[in-house]
């Protein structure tokens, strides 16, 4: 059944990537602020006194941005397939529980490694030059400090309206980027407690390895794992009370 | 394989109960059918009898409180599991940004062994519109498509809940063509309707349900003469309600004040004895019983009607 699973995951792609709305919004969305940013500062090359170049620093900002929004976009596009009745439609197939997680796992993912590709682009144009080694790590720690997102997105999508899961998107990724130092390093302060329980700090923080930045240590491990514990059990309850299984 | 295949649908006790904002909602009360194979039943009954209520536990989408499902010698899992079950569920729209083909074939490849994507088209006429996006199509042809969705699996048994409401008489006349494409091919059919003639066109056996309880089952000749049955109203005061249930072909009869009202098992027979014996009636009206009377009819008789079918 593996294969006819992937086949599924293929169409779920097909219809992203059709859907020219979302496509836009998804890409072009985080370019357009790049550059509307980074522009207008592409000669700076201290942000502060960080020693950090303005188009690099925003570049890793807008990075965490818009891979936090891709991964919960998959939460959209299940509220949206509940609310036409199509879940329901899927529950008199054979397609197993396992094979609809990978679906929209893999087309979350797939989204957001093209948000990344897209803004190493930017970046580059505007002088952004890192040695390859820091580009992999970077790449590396921030899908795994994903996973949790990917969770997120699959609970919601199973929990919220189709109406009320676009404004709680919107609103949460803006909350967590912000509490997680996308926009600006929360440095002290009790914010500074409350942002480093938040996965999208350690999401951060892996995208400032661009930045000179360490990997996670073992708080980030910790933490990380918790939160993927916790979301993953909530995506798995809230997809099992949406599809009682008889 | 084989011994499964000879086993059939049996609905044994089934019984669901909602909670209501007035009580508890008896759905279903402890429901008993068994279907044969290659039989075509209807599921008779008016809006709110327990029809989609006793579809969706057969389909393995409700758990029942109550009673077993058995399909063909399975769980409802394990039957969609091998694709031995296909159902087109009573509400449901189509995913969009996808070509009705291009639907037909995600789904297709979810089932063990489902039909060539192309004879499905054909077998449901959307063979023209195997190219559009599924949101382009009209209501008529997304129905069509969720009929081919239904059959994509190459199921034994299909499960129709209500199938032609957002059709036309061209999409139902084609519709029930299919059917009869599939039928002489063996297949298991259900279906779930308000409408006596379309099951009395289409089914060899009509299960008529109302309040969640089944009334009657049986061939569907015999279902329409019970729901069929005619009421000739009058005025025609003076004659005793025994005396005009003695009239050939009256089965009951009513008197209000100066009206009176026959329920005829044989319509024709009472009118001409009526006039012949009381030429005094006037104000004669012969109506239809329509199919929410005969259930009220039914339901009021002690543990309902079962015909031996």
């Amino acid at each position: 059944m593996s294969g006819a699973g992937l086949t599924y995951t293929r169409f779920e792609l097909l219809r992203i990537v059709r859907n020219r709305r979302f496509f836009i919004l998804a890409l072009v969305f985080p370019v357009v602020l790049y550059f509307l940013i980074a522009g207008p500062n592409h000669d700076v090359k201290s942000l502060g006194d960080t020693g950090i170049s303005a188009p690099l620093y925003y570049m890793v900002g807008l990075i965490s941005f818009g891979t936090m929004s891709a991964m919960l976009s998959s939460g959209a596009r299940i509220a949206t397939e509940r609310s036409v009745g199509w879940n329901r439609q899927l529950r008199i197939t054979p397609l197993s529980a396992r094979a609809y997680f990978r679906a929209k796992v893999v087309t979350a993912y797939l989204v957001a490694g093209l948000t990344i590709v897209v803004l190493y682009v930017c970046g580059a144009t505007l002088g952004v030059s890192l040695p390859a080694g820091r580009w992999l790590a970077m790449t590396g720690l921030l899908l795994i400090g994903l996973i949790p997102f990917a969770a997120l997105g699959i609970a919601m999508g199973h929990v919220l309206t189709a109406d009320s899961v676009g404004p709680a998107i919107g609103g949460g990724v803006g909350l967590l980027a912000f509490l997680g130092g996308t926009w600006f390093p929360i440095t002290s302060g009790a914010l500074h407690g409350i942002a480093q329980a938040l996965p999208s700090y350690w999401l951060v923080q892996a995208s400032h390895i661009a930045l000179g930045g360490s990997a996670w240590g073992v708080t980030g491990w910790l933490v990380m794992a918790g939160w993927t514990v916790v979301l993953g059990t909530l995506a798995v309850l809230a997809f099992r009370r949406d599809t009682k299984r008889v | 394989m084989e011994a499964h295949a000879a086993a059939g649908i049996e609905l044994s006790g089934l019984t669901k109960t909602f909670r209501g904002p007035n009580g508890p909602i008896h759905a279903v009360r402890s429901v008993d059918v068994e279907i044969r194979h290659g039989e075509t039943v209807a599921l008779l009954g008016p809006n709110g009898a327990g029809k989609s209520t006793t579809i969706d536990m057969l389909l393995g989408l409700l758990p029942p409180d109550d009673g077993t499902v058995s399909v063909f010698g399975r769980t409802p899992r394990e039957a969609i599991a091998a694709g031995a079950v296909g159902a087109m569920l009573q509400t449901g729209e189509l995913i969009r940004d996808l070509s009705v083909r291009e639907l037909l074939e995600m789904m297709a490849s979810l089932f063990p062994s489902p039909l060539v994507v192309d004879d499905v088209l054909e077998l449901t006429g959307i063979a023209d519109v195997a190219d559009q996006r599924t949101q382009k199509l009209s209501g008529g042809q997304t129905q069509r498509v969720r009929f081919a969705i239904a059959l994509a699996s190459d199921p034994e048994l299909l499960v129709l809940d209500e199938p032609t409401v957002a059709m036309d008489v061209e999409g139902r006349r084609g519709f029930w063509q299919s059917m009869r494409e599939l039928t002489s091919r063996g297949k298991t059919i259900l279906f779930a309707t308000h409408y006596m003639e379309e099951a009395d066109a289409n089914a060899d056996r009509a299960v008529l349900m109302a309040h969640g309880r089944i009334v009657a089952d049986g061939p569907t000749t015999e279902i329409k003469g019970m729901v069929g049955s005619r009421t000739i109203r009058a005025t025609l005061p003076g004659v005793e309600v025994a005396a005009l249930e003695a009239l050939p072909g009256v089965a009951g009869a009513d008197r209000r004040g100066e009206a009176v009202s026959l329920n005829c098992s044989d319509s024709d027979a009472a009118i001409r004895a009526l006039v012949q014996h009381y030429p005094d009636a006037r104000d004669i009206e012969i109506s239809g019983a329509g199919l929410e009377q005969a259930f009220l009819q039914l339901t009021s008789e002690p543990e309902g009607v079962a015909v031996a079918g």
